[in-house]
């Protein structure tokens, strides 16, 4: 042991998955007693890494050590007996269940083969008090509110034991009242000796709370400073504090035309509030923000696949409110979604027919398919954006990811959409494919398209867009020309808080 | 070489048929004749063409319990327009099949639009719907139908009885509907990722009703090849036939899950089992060890099925 008395320490840790590195040796100490917060941008691996302590994944390369014992690998069960506590952005609550079930889920107190309800309410009432939290154990999970049911989950970390206790970006669900709370019992525990480790990106939340703040980027470490000895500036150039290093390839200069083919209007619903913008033809706008701002749930609006509340939308100076996905395609618009497996292709199928979905009924005459048609439509866009497979009869789940995506894109091209909305376009996709599809980006402006392109990926962002709007919280609250694009300024527009 | 193994393979379920019939005519000498065999599929004719909607339904992930009940209802509804109101047959029949469907759009309405339960909302259907027939016939059974009626059910062109025609041109339909349509190929695109394709701009409500109205309709032809078959209209006519419909289509590689199968290796399925009643009446197994057996057979295709799935997956992980 040295001089240090670490309660945790991560020894070199890499996480690879095909084609993606996750996390990238990464060492870190959590001191005992501290609250050690975890820092970086969407993507920079937190989440990654405190998977690996809590065993939910299985780290490529490293080591674990807690309290001087070292783990090659991690189950969760082993996380757990060795004092290790997770509370995740999603909740592991039974909404039907009693708080005092779920503190004692899977570890119910018995009497023989029967369930001790009281000596479990009686002892998970001594749990609450503790950490001052003024609920009743016999309540159900589903009628407490999210600030609540995040107490529960604390509740049950401690009652079992946990000396290390990881939160997830804990304040992202909760209402600044329960921030408040939350707050007050983090202080009480650390009070008793609980380590935390902090994972969130308000800044603000960072420096009230945390004794030290470690900065990751890219799946890399890149330093451990004294909370006391740092500000947000600082913090905010350790977070983004690279050079844009990967070429984009350019495009013609004058795309950008005058027409205007989608505006929105103080657009509210779907967790989003009065968002305005507009998306001129052979325009690429960047939607920024972290995740949770609420970028895809706007994209769902516009492609007709969620409700507005209020606001309007206009495509090409005219009015329209597409309330189902078939009427925004009608309209001209085109969504590749970020969760390409599950919402994008239809993975059983076959390039052909992923190709032919959306504009199936027009191949037809009397409901009959023009097979004919059909293919030289599906060939056309193969070809156009080398869709790279032996034959248009293979199905789209053994295509990699690259090509899958250009499948969806092709989808889009056959049905004549003018405005396409691309969320996270390129994540999971190898460093060749992203070139292409950033190739395949240009030539669709240069053609005159409209492009609302959603990234979390600040070099992406600054490197395609030419003008970023950027939400925070369900709000926008800022836009960037493109001649001022600056990582910092985007950074900082990303973690304005709401003010409420 | 290559081929000729992935053909097997897309065709193993006719290999599968190839086996019993073999197992069959070498423990029974009265199998293989021609009188037998057309025996067989004149009686699987009825499940047969009842089991080309339930293939749309079980391809969409969904199931379709109130076919037993839509046949019962169609054997009472179209023998009271014949004999208590006198009707011409054809008036019945179109009857009947308008009832039918319309049964089955009810089903597909509920489910699309208050999303409820596939297996609860065509369970409830199955129960209102058997009642029903027993209400309008009072519990009695209705016979004696015009014999231009019977024909469907008796007749013969040529050779073939006229129900394996139905079954056949049904078939056809079926095929034609799931290979060379447009809103056929919707039924694979939904049942493979319903989210995916809505997203690409299908009306998955509107699909949910086309494809349980269909199996709805084809329970109604069903009905009334039984009906013109067995001269009597009984109002428990339909009792279990969802069972057997349903192992028809699994049996024929249609899985439980949504998304895959084809209307050629139905047939197979239907064959199949067909062949097994009728191989198991003649090595005199008993009608309760066949109830068991169908069982197992039931069993056996979808543990087939998911195991095969595992298989893919767990290879996929170790990809990965």
């Amino acid at each position: 042991m040295g001089s240090e008395d670490n309660i945790l320490e991560l020894k070199h840790i890499s996480k690879y998955y095909p084609g993606v590195t996750a996390l990238d040796d990464v060492s870190l100490h959590v001191r005992r007693g501290e609250i050690h917060a975890l820092i970086g941008e969407n993507g920079a691996g937190k989440s990654t890494l405190i998977k690996t302590c809590s065993g939910a994944i299985a780290p490529s390369v490293g080591e674990i050590i807690i309290n001087g014992k070292s783990f090659l690998s991690m189950t969760p069960k082993l996380s757990e007996e060795n004092g290790i506590g997770v509370i995740y952005q999603e909740f592991n609550l039974v909404g039907d269940l009693t708080i005092a079930e779920n503190i004692f889920l899977g570890r119910a107190i018995r009497k023989g083969i029967l369930v001790d309800f009281a000596a479990m309410e009686k002892k998970s009432q001594e749990v609450l008090d503790s950490l001052n939290i003024k609920i009743k154990p016999s309540t159900l999970v589903k009628d407490l509110s999210v600030g609540y049911q995040q107490m529960v989950e604390i509740a049950k970390a401690v009652s079992q034991n946990a000396k290390v206790l990881i939160m997830d970006e804990p304040s992202a669900p909760l209402t600044n009242a329960e921030v408040e709370s939350m707050f007050a019992v983090v202080d009480l525990l650390k009070s008793r000796g609980v380590t935390i480790i902090y994972i969130s990106h308000r800044l603000e939340e960072i420096f009230r709370l945390s004794d030290r703040i470690t900065v990751l980027r890219d799946g890399q470490y890149v330093t451990t400073l004294e909370t006391a000895r740092t500000n947000e500036d600082e913090l905010i150039k350790y977070m983004v504090g690279r050079q844009l290093n990967e070429v984009y390839p350019t495009r013609k200069a004058d795309c950008i035309q005058e027409e205007v083919i989608f505006e929105a209007k103080a657009v509210s619903g779907n967790g989003d509030k009065e968002i305005s913008l507009k998306i001129h033809k052979g325009e690429v706008l960047g939607l920024g923000g972290l995740v949770g701002a609420g970028r895809t749930e706007f994209a769902e609006m516009i492609f007709g696949a969620e409700k507005k509340i209020s606001g309007e939308f206009y495509f090409k100076g005219e009015k329209i409110n597409p309330k189902t996905p078939k009427e925004a395609i009608k309209i001209g618009i085109g969504l590749v979604p970020e969760d390409r497996k599950a919402k994008g292709a239809l993975l059983g199928l076959s390039i052909q027919e992923n190709i032919n979905m959306p504009i199936y009924h027009r191949l037809s005459k009397a409901a009959v398919i023009d097979y004919k048609k059909a293919k030289s439509i599906a060939q056309k866009y193969r070809e156009e954006i080398s869709i790279k497979t032996p034959s248009l009869e293979q199905k789209v789940k053994n295509l990699s990811g690259g090509n899958q995506q250009k499948v969806i894109l092709a989808k889009w091209l056959a049905a004549e959409s003018e405005l396409l909305i691309f969320d996270e376009p390129t994540r999971g996709i190898d460093v060749g494919a992203k070139q292409e599809i950033y190739t395949l980006i240009n030539q669709l402006v240069e053609q005159g398209k409209a492009i609302l392109m959603i990234s979390s990926e600040m070099e992406e962002l600054m490197g395609m867009s030419d003008r970023i709007v950027i939400l925070a919280e369900g709000s926008v609250s800022g836009e960037i020309q493109r001649e001022e694009f600056n990582q910092e300024l985007i950074m900082q527009l990303a973690s304005k808080e709401r003010n409420n | 070489m290559n081929k000729v193994i992935n053909l097997l393979k897309s065709r193993i379920i006719y290999v599968f048929l190839l086996v019993m019939i073999i197992f069959f005519s070498t423990t029974s000498q009265n199998f293989l004749t021609v009188r037998n065999l057309m025996n067989v599929i004149k009686q699987v004719a009825i499940y047969g063409i009842a089991s080309v909607g339930m293939t749309y339904v079980i391809l969409l992930g969904g199931i379709d319990l109130s076919i037993g009940s839509i046949i019962s209802l169609v054997n009472i509804v179209a023998a009271y327009v014949m004999v208590n109101l006198g009707l011409n047959p054809f008036i019945a029949i179109l009857a009947a099949l308008v009832i039918s469907t319309a049964i089955g759009f009810l089903n597909g309405i509920i489910i699309a639009k208050l999303k409820m339960p596939e297996l609860i909302v065509t369970f409830a259907s199955q129960t209102i719907f058997a009642g029903l027939a027993y209400i309008i016939c009072k519990g009695t059974p209705i016979s004696r139908f015009p014999d231009s009626f019977l024909t469907i059910g008796q007749g013969y062109v040529g050779a073939i009885p006229i129900p394996v025609i139905i079954m056949v041109i049904v078939f056809a339909i079926g095929w034609f509907i799931s290979e060379k349509t447009y809103f056929g190929r919707y039924f694979y695109a939904l049942g493979g990722n319903e989210e995916a394709a809505q997203l690409s701009g299908i009306d998955v409500k509107w699909v949910k009703c086309l494809v349980y109205s269909l199996s709805g309709l084809f329970a109604g032809i069903a009905g009334l090849v039984m009906l013109a078959r067995a001269n009597t209209g009984q109002p428990n006519a339909g009792v279990g036939y969802e069972f057997d419909v349903i192992t028809c289509v699994v049996l024929g590689g249609v899985s439980t899950t949504g998304g895959s199968g084809k209307m050629s290796n139905v047939i197979a399925g239907v064959m199949i089992i067909g062949v097994l009643q009728n191989g198991m009446v003649l090595l005199n197994v008993s009608s309760y060890m066949q109830m068991v057996v169908k069982g197992i057979i039931l069993l056996i295709a979808v543990g087939a099925d998911c195991v095969q799935k595992q298989r893919l997956l767990k290879a996929k992980k170790a990809a990965v």
